[in-house]
């Protein structure tokens, strides 16, 4: 029947190589690429692309000597992700995810990324069905939760995020060839979280800080966001935008990049108001893609009083 | 009597490993996979109960060997097979069905003869199992 694959033999006799060339296998696996892509799509997050660049070196090494037969365990890949939000977690962890699959420890490489209302249920009963199949869903890849810290609730006993935790404890130490599991949320939360549930410390081997974008780095990724939507910002809204930035930074629930790209929304929705109310004749391809410094000073943010002085 | 029922039934048992890439196979085709059991292995039962939901985004075949275990562990001594279902338009039917778990013991059928009008006879078969109530059936 053609319709089904053959059942070949399982344990193929792989001959085992007598040396392996590091470097080669950067290139050919793949990980060259991620990285490169890495470092030219990423802004800033120094500390983060280092360790990734180290991690992709642990796994690379061990893929080595475990084809040399050198190691037989899988090594823990589970991961947390700490930092502020707008940071980038969860761009780094689609990455990252890529970055397992070339090196072959995830069979998919796609992310699934949930947050506590995926995993855990409203009644009794309900929660374990569903964990169960998001981490089914996730198989092959990688499950990104994000504030994973919700999942537990001190303060009421009765939480049904404690049962999703111990599902995933179980699977996250029984399943370690099957999947991936990267935590992420807000650095001291996430420190609270790990010291009330130790199995998640224990079990989850990389760490990584996801430090706040500086002024100018965030202001380089507000044009490189500019530029991907075909829009350019004149020399004064760029005074503007590094003026906005200073101000919207001492302002509450300032979210990085996230932030930054509201704000752009924003703008371009007053250009295009400012380009409706005040045009009279036909507009050229430069003025529909213009962001003058008006659109921008326009924002609540110069306005308001800053908190923080 | 060896129950041979749906794809691979005539070659030895499939390992659990040859099992994950049929199943990935499966899943690489968009078909939806899911597991069904039963203690009724008479051919015309086409309708085995099921265990879970099939599996319509899942793109590794992990996630149905998580369940097989599971189901193993609560009717290991029951047959279950794997149906892979082809959602797609026109099709909408089950392309791919094989027994992955079956009894230790397997009795096979009874023929029974019934005559009736004109001294035709009538032809049955019957699991031997089946003489025994459902869920009491094997082992």
């Amino acid at each position: 029947m053609s319709a089904t694959a053959t059942a070949e033999s399982d344990t193929p006799i792989a001959e085992i190589p007598t040396a392996i060339d590091l470097r080669e296998e950067f290139e050919s696996s793949g990980v060259k690429d991620v990285l490169a892509e890495l470092d030219r799509d990423l802004v800033g997050l120094a500390p983060v692309k280092k360790r990734i660049r180290e991690t992709a070196a642990l796994l690379l090494v061990e893929r080595a000597r475990k084809r040399m037969g050198l190691a037989h365990e899988t090594p823990t890949l589970h991961m947390s992700f700490t930092g502020n939000p707008g940071t980038g977690k969860t761009t780094v962890a689609m990455r990252m995810a890529d970055l397992l699959h070339r090196l072959g420890y995830i069979r998919k490489g796609h992310l699934v990324s949930v947050t506590r209302d995926d995993l855990v249920g409203q009644y009794i009963g309900h929660t374990a069905p569903k964990t169960k199949e998001i981490l089914k869903r996730a198989m092959g890849g990688v499950l990104f939760i994000d504030e994973a810290y919700y999942l537990y609730r001190p303060e009421n006993e009765r939480d049904y995020g404690q049962e999703a935790i111990e599902i995933l404890l179980q699977v996250m130490e029984n399943q370690r060839d099957d999947l991936v599991v990267i935590l992420a949320g807000y650095t001291q939360r996430m420190d609270r979280f790990f010291e009330s549930n130790p199995g998640f410390r224990s079990r989850i081997a990389h760490h990584i800080d996801f430090p706040d974008y500086a002024d100018d780095e965030l202001l380089q990724i507000a044009t490189k966001m500019l530029e991907h939507q075909n829009y350019k910002l004149d020399a004064k809204a760029v005074a503007a935008l590094t003026d906005y930035i200073a101000k919207r930074r001492a302002q509450p629930h300032f979210a990085n990049a996230r932030s930054i790209r509201n704000a752009l929304d924003r703008a371009r929705l007053r250009q295009a108001n400012r380009l409706f109310e005040t045009s009279k004749g036909p507009l050229n391809a430069d003025a529909l893609s213009t962001i003058s410094a008006a659109d921008i000073t326009a924002s609540r943010v110069f306005s308001m009083p800053s908190r923080a002085g | 009597m060896r129950i041979t029922q749906g794809a691979f039934s005539f070659l030895p048992d499939l390992t659990d490993d040859q099992i994950r890439k049929q199943v990935q196979y499966c899943i690489d085709n968009d078909w939806a996979v899911s597991l069904e059991f039963t203690d009724d292995p008479h051919p015309r039962n086409t309708y085995w109960d099921m265990w879970g939901h099939p599996m319509f985004d899942n793109p590794d075949a992990a996630a149905l060997m998580l369940e097989l275990k599971e189901c193993r562990k609560a009717y290991g001594d029951r047959y279950i097979r794997v149906v892979a279902f082809d959602a797609s338009h026109g099709w909408e039917s089950v392309k791919l069905t094989f027994i992955v778990n079956r009894p230790a013991d397997e009795p096979g059928y009874r023929l029974e003869r019934q005559e009736t009008t004109g001294r035709n006879i009538r032809y049955t078969t019957k699991p031997y199992a089946a003489d025994r109530p459902a869920g009491n059936r094997y082992g």
